[in-house]
């Protein structure tokens, strides 16, 4: 549950919710005293020490500083929000604190988090001031008649504002009801408050690119996706509307056939028109097949598979056994990587035979595609190779082609399966 | 004969009323969906049935399902299934629904050979065998390592075979006799160690049966 979510609740008040929102801000509020102090010292201690040169290093390691507020910031976010947030840091490519430094002075996320670390010094401040005027405000209407009872009479009065005096205990009474509704509305305004800060720390300090990454991958399943159920809808209007349409053609022309004399011009016409209708039936067909196998629908992987197989021009053996169907997109993208494989062997691999191995393995849907030609199958060659990958990742799974010269090649794909 | 005839789309469905008409059978119910098969053959009691694959109420391979049940209830009737493509999967559960009765399996486009699939017809109805030549070819371009034991001759006997042709029409085809075909054949099913069995039906079913072993 996030904190937006919780403030909704009825329960809210009650909840544990408003005493994370407000040691949320009270310990943030400390703490961006604390940084704030710290980094003024060590900033004119740095400026001072330029003449020893050393303060040259100690300025330039001062940018740096997010790198352990950050975590700091990160763990604290647990207060209010859930989840988890990752480090936005990658490790530095080679090693040595050279490159470790300039590795780090090049992140966006080191930068973004001195700005997060300037601003909780700033706003730490601003958090300080609220807290304490809502603390107080609700800590003196509350405890009014407290006060005025156990003051000396002549000297205590309350005063809240100009003309409004409180002398009595039972004038003080009746604070007590406004110091709950003000805590009340403070408990709401706190937590919203709290919620505000959390967002903005989680922009400033969560990975941004697998964010972007992960968002970018989404949209590439939903086109993916939008693309498959256009395919099957390709398929079936062509396959209700022309395709039956051309079987009662030649249905009807192979009528035409028995009634038109033998041997005349109009038997000749008609034979040649169902031979043209006939070829145009099964260049549909064919078309209709590469749109998007029926039998991938009706039966799932293996029967497909072994249907591509049956049309190879290499003998090809099928050892396909998943057991079950699985997602129709990771059935289309194993059944895509299959076609092509083949279609590779076909054209390329000058192999004498193939096989196709398919199975489950603890929740990883494993196809292989072997053959024993010519090899030398290059990813960065083959745009075909390309794409298959491409295909492939959009339902998180990985390929991977080994191809030596001289062969045998095998490409093999590994797709995660709930 | 009486005829239940299986077709989604309307307009096939009267060209093929039209067709058996033409030749002298009987189209006792023409239907569009699996149910109403099933309702019709249990009504008229046809001598033959003829369905499309793929038609309502899913618009997957319904024909298909209510043709093998049929048979599954019913294994002395004889079923054609007509497909608009060649699919192994479906081919092996019509052919697997037991060895009495005729049973046929056609790529939709043969309806247009009128005279080809008049006969198909009757040979199903007969009780006999009728692969399309496509699956056939399929299940010879797999694994050829048994077959390679065969002449040529005897693979082009073998896949004529495996359509469910009989020898006298294999003789014809090939332009050699009856008896070169019987010889030719008796080779074949001693090499591939199968069953001589005296009735054709089953013996094609023996040896596309054999066939679809190689594919694994």
């Amino acid at each position: 549950m996030t904190i937006w979510q919780a403030l909704r609740r009825p329960r809210f008040l009650l909840s544990s919710w408003p005493w994370r929102a407000f040691a949320y801000l009270a310990s943030g509020s400390v703490l961006g005293m604390a940084v704030g102090i710290v980094l003024v010292v060590v900033a004119m201690t740095g400026a001072v020490l330029t003449i020893a040169l050393v303060g040259f290093v100690v300025l330039a390691l001062l940018p740096l500083c997010g790198l352990i507020v950050g975590p700091i910031e990160r763990w604290r976010l647990r207060l209010v929000d859930p989840e988890k947030i990752p480090t936005p840091h990658r490790p530095p490519t080679k090693p040595g604190a050279w490159a470790w430094f300039v590795h780090r002075y090049r992140e966006s996320a080191t930068w973004r988090e001195l700005a997060a670390t300037l601003l909780l010094a700033v706003l730490g401040l601003a958090d300080l001031i609220g807290l304490s005027v809502a603390c107080t405000s609700v800590g003196l209407l509350l405890s009014a008649p407290l006060i005025i009872a156990f003051s000396d009479r002549s000297e205590e009065v309350i005063s809240i504002g100009p003309g409004w005096q409180i002398n009595t205990v039972g004038e003080a009474l009746t604070l007590v009801p406004i110091g709950v509704l003000l805590a009340v509305v403070l408990a709401y305004l706190i937590t919203a408050w709290a919620g505000g800060r959390a967002n903005l720390t989680r922009t400033l300090l969560a990975p941004r690119d697998t964010q972007q990454v992960v968002a970018l991958t989404r949209s590439r399943a939903r086109l993916v996706d939008a693309f498959q159920a256009e395919r099957r809808r390709i398929e079936r209007d062509l396959h209700d509307g022309a395709q039956q349409r051309l079987v009662a053609l030649t249905v009807e022309l192979g009528l035409a056939r028995l009634d038109a004399p033998p041997g005349s011009d109009v038997a000749r016409r008609v034979a040649s028109a169902h031979e043209q209708a006939k070829l145009a039936l099964a260049e549909l067909r064919e078309l209709i097949r590469g749109v998007h196998p029926q039998v991938l629908t009706d039966r799932g992987l293996a029967p497909a598979v072994t249907e591509v197989a049956g049309r190879a021009v290499v003998p090809t053996t099928i050892e396909v056994d998943v057991g079950r169907r699985l997602a129709p997109e990771i059935e289309a993208a194993a059944y895509f990587v299959v076609t092509e494989a083949l279609t590779n062997v076909d054209r390329h691999s000058k192999a004498t035979s193939a096989t196709v191995r398919g199975r489950i393995d603890d929740r990883l849907l494993v196809v292989e595609v072997i053959d024993d030609g010519v090899g030398g199958a290059d990813p960065a060659l083959g745009s075909g190779l390309v794409g298959l990958a491409d295909r492939v990742a959009v339902v998180d799974g990985a390929l991977t082609v080994v191809s030596p010269v001289g062969g045998p090649t095998l490409l093999r794909v590994e797709i995660p399966v709930r | 004969m009486r005829i239940v005839l299986a077709e989604d789309s309307v307009l096939l469905r009267e060209g093929l009323v039209a067709l058996l008409t033409r030749y002298g059978h009987e189209v006792v119910a023409a239907v569009g969906d699996a149910p109403s098969l099933i309702d019709a053959v249990e009504r008229a009691g046809p001598d033959l049935v003829i369905t499309d694959v793929r038609m309502p109420p899913t618009h997957s391979d319904d024909g298909l399902r209510a043709a093998v049940s049929l048979r599954t209830k019913n294994s002395a009737l004889p079923v054609l299934v007509l497909s608009q493509y060649v699919e192994q999967t479906y081919a092996a559960e019509l052919l697997d629904t037991g060895d009495t009765g005729g049973v046929g399996y056609l790529l939709k486009d043969r309806v247009g050979d009128v005279d080809d699939f008049a006969d198909a017809v009757g040979r199903v109805a007969g009780g006999g065998t009728v692969v399309d030549p496509e699956v056939v070819r399929q299940l010879l371009r797999r694994r050829s390592d048994p077959l390679d034991r065969l002449t040529a001759r005897e693979v082009e006997v073998l896949a004529l075979m495996a359509e469910g042709r009989s020898n006298a029409a294999i003789a014809r085809t090939l332009v050699v006799t009856e008896a070169a075909v019987t010889k030719h054949i008796g080779n074949i099913l001693a090499k591939l160690d199968l069953p001589i069995d005296a009735d054709d039906h089953r013996r094609v079913l023996a040896v596309l049966a054999y066939l679809r072993r190689l594919g694994g």
